[in-house]
């Protein structure tokens, strides 16, 4: 039980910003969805600051308004209330500076993967564009792909195409909503390493959307925990963990179980 | 599981023979047996046909009706996607022109036929209107319910990438939607096809339509008129057979559940 409690003490909420200039900041979010006359409360008070080249998980249970923050941080949606800024600027809409990232679902399956990865990068001559594609290709090991179409991969495969699209236009802000959720679980975990190494190596500033723990616990710096709805802010816990991290030792094991006592489940099923 | 697939092959080729041959059969002793003098045996329309084709009236007429229904179908088509596309994309205008749609699209094209003689006059411009007529309102109305089926997810993904409007429009929406698109394009293709017979036994006087009615008119040559309607099904199967051709592209192949 002392291991539970020294849990709770390390899982101080972090007001503080961290040491990172901030990239992104929610002040006061509230959004609210019309549903048959009724006005349904999703999201309230949501205060949130991350830094640049941070990694943010955004935890909670299915409907908690977590995907609708990151559509809203994305400017797919507008809060009703508060503000979304990023960079200092109010958020206004979609930007191929911050790019949002579905599930496998939002490959164009029109397009080869070489289109895919190439889509963002029409304004680029076309030599140009083959060397960035090439580059993102290899960087997600779908050498030899290039000319396949979407629905010739496997969901894992066709994650990564949706990966490099968004990275090859070389976005400030990547925003994942449960990328790896359709995955089978060993897909999964290689997914996770293989963001962990692309993110180490471009340091982009990431919103990662899951309801799974261990996933939050692996990849993030900070993990957001967000109770159900209307969601609010339940914690935020920095993950002290150096990368690669070891998911068996003490202290993995101590923060991943005060984030389920968080939520309220027991440590056994 | 080779050697399963391999049986199918065949049967796949052996069964529609053998029901073809069986049809045939049916069709021969059933004029014997009921001793009809009007109506043709096989034999009768083969021999019917080989005198059509000797005459070269025959590959006139399966011209004259291709043509009549690639001059209104294309039209239909240039005109009908942008049309469905404009109107799928603006849904408030959509409200506004659906219900002359709805009214429109359920008249039978033959319905038109004294319309487009008062329009066009008795000619090959009346019938290739009424072709337009039945391939243009399905062509409208499935591009306007595939640009609002394109999933938010792409739209979206679009959006993100910078497009706005027309780019958008022309990058996302149409490709996603093609595939259904195309459905709507295969199946406004056998319309017109359908409505050509029709509108060539009133409008013109060339034509399988036209063959049809004039070995009729002129002879009682029924010989003539089954085998103008065996053409004209095969014809249309061929038509059908040469559009999903266009299916198996690797651009809109995903779009098809029967992908392989």
């Amino acid at each position: 039980m002392s291991s539970s409690a020294s849990a709770r003490a390390a899982m101080a909420i972090h007001p503080t910003l961290p040491s990172l200039p901030i990239k992104l900041r929610t002040e006061n979010v509230g959004m609210a969805f019309l549903r048959e006359g009724k006005t349904l409360p999703v999201l309230e008070d949501i205060n949130l600051e991350v830094g640049n080249g941070e990694f943010v998980c955004l935890l909670g249970p299915s409907g908690c308004g977590k995907s609708t923050l990151l559509s809203a941080m994305a400017g797919f949606l507008r809060p009703t209330s508060g503000a979304i800024l990023i960079d200092g600027e109010i958020v206004r809409g979609a930007d191929p500076r911050r790019i949002f990232v579905f599930q496998e679902r939002g490959v164009f399956p029109w397009l080869t993967v070489e289109g895919n990865i190439g889509f963002g990068l029409r304004k680029l001559p076309s030599k140009e564009r083959a060397e960035r594609v090439n580059h993102y290709i290899q960087m997600v090991g779908l050498e030899g792909f290039g000319k396949s179409y979407p629905h010739e991969l496997s969901g894992g495969m066709k994650q990564r195409v949706e990966v490099a699209r968004a990275l090859a236009v070389n976005p400030d802000v990547m925003f994942l909503d449960e990328p790896f959720g359709a995955l089978d679980s060993i897909t999964r975990l290689v997914m996770r390493s293989e963001l962990l190494r692309i993110w180490q190596a471009e340091r982009k500033t990431i919103l990662f959307v899951t309801h799974d723990i261990d996933e939050a616990v692996q990849l993030a710096d900070r993990v957001v925990v967000m109770s159900a709805r209307p969601g609010r802010i339940q914690q935020v816990v920095s993950i002290d963990i150096p990368h690669p991290r070891d998911i068996s030792s003490p202290r993995y094991l101590e923060l991943r179980d005060g984030i389920l006592g968080q939520i309220g489940l027991a440590h056994r099923l | 599981m080779s050697e399963l697939s391999g049986m199918q092959k065949t049967e796949r080729w052996l069964w529609p023979i053998f029901a073809t041959a069986l049809f045939l059969l049916f069709w021969r002793y059933a004029v014997i047996w009921t001793g009809t003098r009007v109506f043709p045996s096989p034999i009768e329309v083969k021999l019917g046909l080989t005198q059509l084709v000797d005459g070269g009236v025959l590959w006139r007429d399966i011209v004259d009706s291709l043509r009549r229904v690639a001059i209104g179908y294309f039209a239909a088509v240039g005109l009908g996607i942008p049309l469905g596309l404009l109107l799928g994309w603006y849904p408030s205008l959509n409200q506004i022109v659906n219900p002359v749609v709805q009214i429109l699209r359920p008249i039978s094209p033959i319905a038109w036929i004294p319309v487009a003689i008062i329009l066009f006059g008795v000619g090959d411009d009346a019938a290739v209107f009424l072709v337009f007529l039945g391939a243009f309102f399905p062509i409208v109305v499935t591009c306007v319910d595939s640009v609002s089926n394109v999933p938010l997810i792409y739209r979206r993904a679009g959006s993100n990438f910078g497009l706005t409007g027309p780019q958008l429009l022309a990058r996302v929406v149409f490709p996603a939607a093609l595939p259904q698109i195309l459905v709507g394009l295969r199946i406004a293709l056998g319309i017109g096809w359908l409505v050509v017979v029709a509108g060539e036994m009133i409008a013109v006087d060339s034509g399988l339509g036209f063959l049809i009615i004039d070995s009729r008119n002129s002879g009682k040559r029924y010989d003539l008129v089954v085998g103008a309607m065996l053409l004209i099904g095969v014809i249309g199967l061929i038509l059908d057979v040469l559009f999903r051709r266009i299916e198996t592209i690797k651009r809109v192949r995903w779009g098809f559940r029967n992908e392989s």
